[in-house]
């Protein structure tokens, strides 16, 4: 009689469906396989004899002592984080640059009328928006294209490690959240959803532990190759670069290029 | 899972949700985020002692999932479990701490092996040569201390797929999550631990004679 394989009365212990019926009629007859899977029962068994330690009724308030004074202070919301010193420092220069162009504007332009202008400030808006998310995703695509051309096995290495990706990611993920935000409040929907996913990819790079085995890198690259979330950035990316060339030859350009993006 | 309590079970006092005291954190009441750890830190104290072996690491995992839970909080997908989610975070960290631990083991270990010429062996085989006689593992605290002994030599993979399989009862899908594998590549880290548990527990754990299999007739 052939015997059941160690994995097959494992499959069989775990509950698997398949050939369940077939194992169960060959357990009944052979005694040898019968003590396969006592043998497999001790050591459960064993494992549930297996002691934890009383942490104590009042652990959860001690674990609470303990971290209290370690927690960072709570995070502002989306638009408080915006406001940061470095982000204001940031704004202030784009908005010194609007206004070194507005001016700049009307010294060599004819002055437009009242409709025009309000046009110009939304283009404008847009405009150091379009940058700001073009050169986010450029990032980002830094980040998914080192992760995805790396070859996990080199030099026969145990454990890969990516601490720098994954601090880049992190601090990539909180960028996007805004962008992904922001291009949900304009109405921009294509541009969010590439945000999205581009977001669950960063965050599942951020969570990674900081070291992984060959294994688990390659799992993560095809992670990010499943999702052709590197195509996607890059169509956007490029979309907006013509979108930033367009507005440069024709200046009081309205949101066309967001309607155009939602067709797709 | 069988570990996953009700959202709305409590620690003392204030009957909030775990929604609710995600949000009110979100919102800057620190106070709130206190609910979540009174509520959830036994819980990842077991996994995570059983992880780590020790009471020490234990703590410092449990303080440490909370710790980057809270930091990361605003990444946390309101419909998810947080008890789930710190879990996982906990589960992350402690299989980070024991690949930590095993390089500075073998680190420390290596020079002695090479300066005495040992040629290098498998820990399954390792447990199985230092394994007592079944005399002398009689009763059940050396049956403890050696199935302890035997988890020590599992990896940190195989270590977390049968602490999270066996006591937590996750799903496969859930510990390949944070084993940042497939299913099936998770599905057999369980079977290579219970094996190797099985191997280490050899001279101890000898079938009784007439065990009955589960869907078998006396």
């Amino acid at each position: 009689m052939k015997h059941a394989s160690p994995d097959e009365l494992f499959a069989y212990r775990e509950g698997d469906a398949k050939g369940r019926e077939a194992m169960a009629a060959h357990l009944k007859e052979c005694g040898e396989c019968r003590e396969e899977l006592a043998r497999l029962e001790e050591v459960f068994a064993a494992l549930d004899a297996l002691p934890v330690p009383d942490a104590g009724e009042d652990y959860g308030a001690r674990v609470w002592r303990q971290i209290a004074p370690r927690l960072p202070e709570p995070r502002a919301s989306w638009w408080q984080t915006f406001f940061t010193t470095q982000r204001l420092a940031l704004a202030g220069a784009m908005a010194a640059l609007v206004v070194a162009a507005f001016y700049f504007g009307r010294v060599t332009k004819p002055v437009p009328s009242a409709g025009t202008e309000a046009a110009s400030a939304g283009s404008v808006r847009e405009r150091v928006l379009v940058v700001a998310v073009g050169e986010h995703l450029g990032k980002s695509e830094m980040v998914l294209v080192e992760l995805s051309n790396a070859t996990p096995a080199e030099n026969g290495k145990k454990l890969i490690n990516i601490s720098a990706e994954q601090r880049r990611a992190e601090s990539l993920v909180e960028e996007n959240r805004l962008y992904r935000q922001t291009a949900m409040e304009g109405g921009d929907n294509a541009m969010a959803s590439t945000l999205d996913e581009l977001e669950r990819v960063l965050m599942d790079v951020a969570n990674s532990p900081a070291e992984v085995t060959p294994a688990q890198f390659e799992s993560i690259q095809k992670r990010i190759a499943e999702r052709g979330i590197l195509l996607k950035v890059r169509v956007v990316r490029q979309e907006l670069r013509t979108a930033e060339t367009g507005r440069k030859s024709q200046p009081a350009q309205t949101d066309s290029t967001t309607r155009e993006r939602n067709k797709i | 899972m069988v570990r996953m309590r009700a959202s709305g079970e409590q620690a003392e006092g204030v009957a909030i949700s775990d929604a609710v005291a995600v949000e009110r954190t979100l919102a800057g009441e620190r106070e709130a985020y206190r609910v979540l750890v009174e509520r959830h830190s036994q819980y990842v104290y077991r996994l995570a002692y059983r992880m780590t072996g020790n009471k020490e690491d234990a703590e410092e995992v449990v303080q440490e999932a909370f710790l980057r839970a809270y930091q990361k909080l605003q990444q946390f997908a309101g419909n998810a479990n947080f008890g789930t989610w710190v879990y996982r975070i906990a589960a992350n960290y402690a299989i980070d701490r024991l690949r930590q631990r095993k390089s500075e083991d073998s680190r420390r270990e290596q020079p002695k092996r090479i300066a005495e010429g040992e040629p290098e062996s498998d820990p399954l085989s390792e447990v199985k040569d230092a394994a007592p006689s079944p005399e002398r593992l009689a009763g059940s605290a050396q049956l403890a201390a050696k199935m302890k002994q035997a988890l020590d030599t599992l990896t940190p993979a195989e270590r977390t797929a049968i602490v999270m399989r066996h006591w937590d009862g996750c799903g496969i899908e859930e510990i390949a999550a944070v084993l940042k594998s497939n299913t099936s590549a998770a599905k057999n880290t369980v079977f290579r631990a219970v094996q190797k548990l099985r191997a280490a527990l050899q001279p101890f754990a000898e079938p009784r004679g007439a065990a009955r299999a589960v869907g078998t007739e006396s």
